[in-house]
């Protein structure tokens, strides 16, 4: 068994908010190993993102409260100052953002923001261009070398997108955070981007965690899977276990109501209600006002994170009784 | 056989565009190239394609928000071109519309309640009947009356999209024009939308055109589907057939590309594209698709597929089909 790359350890995050503290991400424990996918899924609001942006210590600052440790090669990355830190993004972990047009400059060249990159290590200028073009040929750029001379606006999404994966790959980080990489693409570029990344897995050993809606994206490249809700990871798993051996009901009720044949075999499970905010964090089930097994139980304790079996962890009352039996 | 509800006949919709205002060169953006097909009374018809393939331009040809270039629209018996203004204010009921972002097409100021009223008003009803028709349409889609006097930031996305569904029906339309209804949306209010609209359809017979992106949602709630491919209808058939059995090479690609539900299935053999649909600018004679087709010859680089019928129902624009 390979050592952990990172690992959250009971990781919450409060904001402050007009009448109390939202509780955007509550106890957290994760891990993620070289070379392997972990995929944290979720819909809006469910924290995902706080929890990925809190790793490269990227929150917006001055209103939230984190507790827990983010162990990073076996140091926590909460005690780190921000050079420190900087020292950390880009060489150690490297991210990825949906939107690639928000996080280039529209008056460098593409090939200009990538080499910038190389030349922080202090590489000769020539060198590092000749990096640049390689890198755009890894990340399967057409005409590689006219686009190095682009400008972002000239480019497609597509093109982007991977502009962003060569500037990432540029200094070669140990883990990957793309933070819904694909959500602003077309299917065809979607599977081509896809493709990368799991070329990155093979090739590099990078760990990645990417953060994703999409449970289509995550049967097609996930090692592991996080399921996110209200802030809690409620399931965590092998790829398989998720899909074949569900056990929380949120999971389970979300399999349903994704599109799967065709409308002959019949309506789509729907989730009644919504997703509550948080403000004061008072012991329960954070899905028992939604779900269709709730108990007494539900709305008074909290559930423990319960094993189901080595690699399958879920946070329910439904499985810790079971495992009593 | 079911009454013919939509039919396009050759459609086309140009944009012309010239590098700078001096020059005469004037270059056209087919935005909507040669379009054929029929869509039947009581269908739901989903059209895929990728970004800039000219499925908006298609609906807001439909819409009869923009004019059509060249080509024949015949919306339930009425050609668009040679309709009377009667005609048109008429067409204008039977048809009806929701876009993609709920919270951009509802007015911020105006109450649930004079946002579903208003298209009555527009079109001469009655205040009190539309004041009773609105809570009509809101029960019909699912929602509860107190949301009548709510202002749009105080819902959230599903409700808004339910608001937005409730006002199209205001009018007692046959046709809905449904752009991306849930690409914004999560999975279980999606989930949520698409039953909604599934219901609607088979209480009230609606025929339907949706327009989404996303392939397991189409494969799910239509019964054809139509795929375009830079302003042209590359195929369009049966769901069935055309999902699992695809003739363009094109759509095979596309449904290559749809992630499965499934972990066991990753490893399969899966024809990825290369390349991206590039721009409408710089179409050449062929086929639009010839530069990312692995099955092109040289006909397709110099001539124009025509389309040619698979079988009864099922079209397709390619010279090499993909046998099945």
């Amino acid at each position: 068994m390979s050592e952990d790359l990172l690992r959250l350890e009971h990781l919450s995050i409060d904001y402050k908010v007009k009448g109390g503290y939202l509780s955007a991400v509550n106890d957290v424990n994760l891990r993620i190993k070289k070379g392997e996918i972990l995929a944290i899924v979720g819909e809006s609001g469910c924290g995902k993102s706080t929890v990925a942006h809190s790793i490269m210590n990227l929150l917006p600052g001055g209103n939230e409260s984190v507790e827990g440790r983010i162990m990073f090669r076996g140091q926590d990355l909460r005690t780190f100052s921000w050079t420190e830190m900087e020292k950390i993004r880009g060489k150690h972990i490297g991210m990825i953002f949906q939107n690639p047009l928000d996080s280039l400059n529209p008056v460098y060249t593409t090939g200009e923001q990538v080499q910038e990159a190389i030349l922080i290590d202090n590489v000769d200028k020539v060198l590092a261009w000749q990096k640049v073009c390689d890198l755009f040929n890894d990340v399967k750029m057409p005409d590689a070398e006219t686009r190095a001379r682009s400008f972002p606006h000239e480019l497609s999404g597509g093109m982007r997108q991977r502009v962003m994966i060569a500037m990432m790959l540029s200094r070669e980080p140990e883990l990957l955070i793309a933070d819904e990489p694909t959500t602003a693409l077309d299917v065809t570029i979607e599977a081509q981007i896809l493709e990368i990344i799991k070329d990155l897995k093979h090739t590099h050993n990078t760990a990645i965690m990417m953060i994703t809606h999409n449970f289509g994206l995550v049967a097609e490249v996930a090692d592991k899977v996080a399921v996110m809700y209200a802030g809690e990871v409620i399931e965590y798993a092998d790829i398989f276990e998720i899909f074949e051996n569900t056990q929380h009901p949120y999971t389970k009720l979300l399999m349903k109501a994704l599109p799967r044949g065709t409308k002959k075999e019949g309506r789509l499970q729907t989730i009644d209600g919504s997703v509550p905010r948080i403000l004061d964090k008072k012991p329960c089930c954070r899905f028992a006002n939604r779900c269709p097994y709730a108990e007494e139980r539900c709305f008074k304790e909290t559930p423990r994170e319960t094993e189901v079996n080595e690699e399958h962890m879920c946070r329910c009352f439904l499985v810790e009784g079971k495992e009593e039996v | 056989m079911a009454e013919k509800m939509i039919e396009l006949q050759n459609v086309k919709r140009y944009f012309s565009n010239s590098q700078n205002i001096f020059t005469k060169d004037k270059r056209d953006v087919k935005a909507v190239d040669d379009i054929t097909f029929t869509i039947n009374e009581g269908e739901i018809v989903g059209l895929v394609g990728e970004s800039g393939s000219g499925k908006t331009t298609l609906a807001r040809v439909l819409l009869s928000l923009t004019k059509t270039t060249d080509g024949e629209i015949i919306i339930d018996g009425v050609n668009l071109s040679k309709a009377t203004k009667k005609d048109m204010e008429r067409l204008h009921r039977d048809i009806a519309v929701v876009f993609q972002d709920p919270a951009s097409n509802l007015n911020p100021r105006e109450t649930v309640e004079s946002s579903i009223m208003r298209p009555m008003i527009i079109h001469g009803v009655p205040r009190s009947e539309a004041k009773q028709k609105a809570r009509e349409v809101l029960e019909m889609v699912k929602m509860d009356l107190r949301y009548l006097d709510s202002y749009p930031h105080q819902l959230s996305g599903g409700q808004l999209q339910r608001i937005a569904i409730a006002r199209a029906l205001a009018l007692s339309p046959k046709i809905m024009i449904l752009d991306e209804p849930t690409s914004a949306l999560d999975i279980s209010v999606q989930a949520q939308i698409l039953n909604l609209l599934l219901d609607l359809q088979e209480e009230m017979g609606l025929t339907y055109l949706i327009i989404t992106h996303d392939l397991n949602v189409i494969k799910y709630i239509s019964d054809k589907i139509a795929v375009m491919y830079l302003g042209k209808l590359v195929e369009f058939g049966p769901t069935e057939e055309v999902a699992d059995y695809p003739s363009h090479p094109y759509t095979k690609g596309l449904m290559d590309a749809a992630p499965i539900l499934d972990p066991r299935l990753r490893g399969r053999e899966k024809y990825i594209m290369e390349g991206d649909p590039g721009s409408l600018m710089n179409v050449g004679a062929g086929c639009r698709f010839f530069a990312r087709c692995k099955y092109a010859t040289q006909e397709c680089e110099y001539h124009d597929p025509a389309k040619i019928m698979v079988n009864n129902e099922h079209q397709v624009a390619c010279f090499n089909p993909l046998k099945i």
